[in-house]
């Protein structure tokens, strides 16, 4: 699964995206973010409070509940602020 | 038609290319957003504007196609830019033209609200205290839900 970060997730956690196998175990986007804190270090620090996290499965806004899958492209991301 | 340009764009002639040939048109509104520096401590040198390419374009267009179900519009556009901007600068540019001027109106102040809240750009800003990101409105959310008749 291919992740992309933005904004100040992207500047925490240091790159814009990285390619990863599904990890075991991990079935929907909360498991993945749960994943992600347990890597510890940028990921367990920039993903400490997950209410300004927003995640996009696929190009789609999507919940915790959502599947995900290898082959996923799945982006992590503040609450978005154009116009 | 939705943009995603870093380049900037000439209100005036957009909005002519817009109604060119369609004599059905009674009406375009729109609605320009510039980069703003309030002043103060919290002074905006600049802004950088993020976006995730992809999705962007496809919920522009999603949002645009909302507009036309809702409302008997003649043409439609959006153009939203990227990059580095500085205060005055255009960001984003939203038209609607229909045959009558309810229809335009409202299409209008719908988009701009709707994709300030489900278009994937995210504001970085340069101030004296170094960059800040720009956070989320909850006003901006609850004009959108009004939209959504929540």
């Amino acid at each position: 699964m291919k992740l992309l970060y933005f904004a100040w997730l992207r500047a925490r956690i240091g790159h814009a995206e990285e390619v990863l196998s599904l990890p075991e175990g991990v079935h929907d986007v909360a498991g993945l973010l749960a994943w992600l804190q347990r890597r510890g270090g940028r990921y367990g620090e920039t993903l400490r409070d997950l209410s300004v996290v927003r995640v996009a499965v696929n190009q789609e806004y999507v919940g915790p509940d959502h599947p995900v899958c290898d082959g996923d492209e799945i982006a992590l991301f503040p609450p978005v602020t154009g116009g | 038609m939705i943009r995603v340009q870093r380049e900037d764009f000439d209100v005036g002639r957009e909005l002519e290319r817009l109604t060119a040939g369609d004599h059905t048109i009674g009406g375009v509104a729109s609605f320009t957003g510039l980069v703003r520096d309030m002043g103060g401590p919290e002074r905006v040198s600049a802004l950088t504007l993020e976006h995730y390419p992809g999705m962007t374009e496809k919920k522009l267009r999603e949002i645009e196609a909302e507009a036309n179900r809702r409302w008997p519009l003649s043409a439609s556009l959006v153009i939203h830019r990227y990059g580095r901007l500085e205060p005055g600068d255009r960001i984003v540019l939203v038209a609607t033209a229909s045959p009558h001027r309810e229809a335009a109106l409202a299409a209008c102040h719908f988009l701009i609200d709707w994709l300030k809240t489900d278009a994937p750009f995210w504001k970085a800003e340069e101030t004296p205290q170094g960059e800040r990101w720009v956070e989320a409105r909850s006003e901006d959310n609850e004009a959108t839900r009004r939209w959504r008749g929540e």
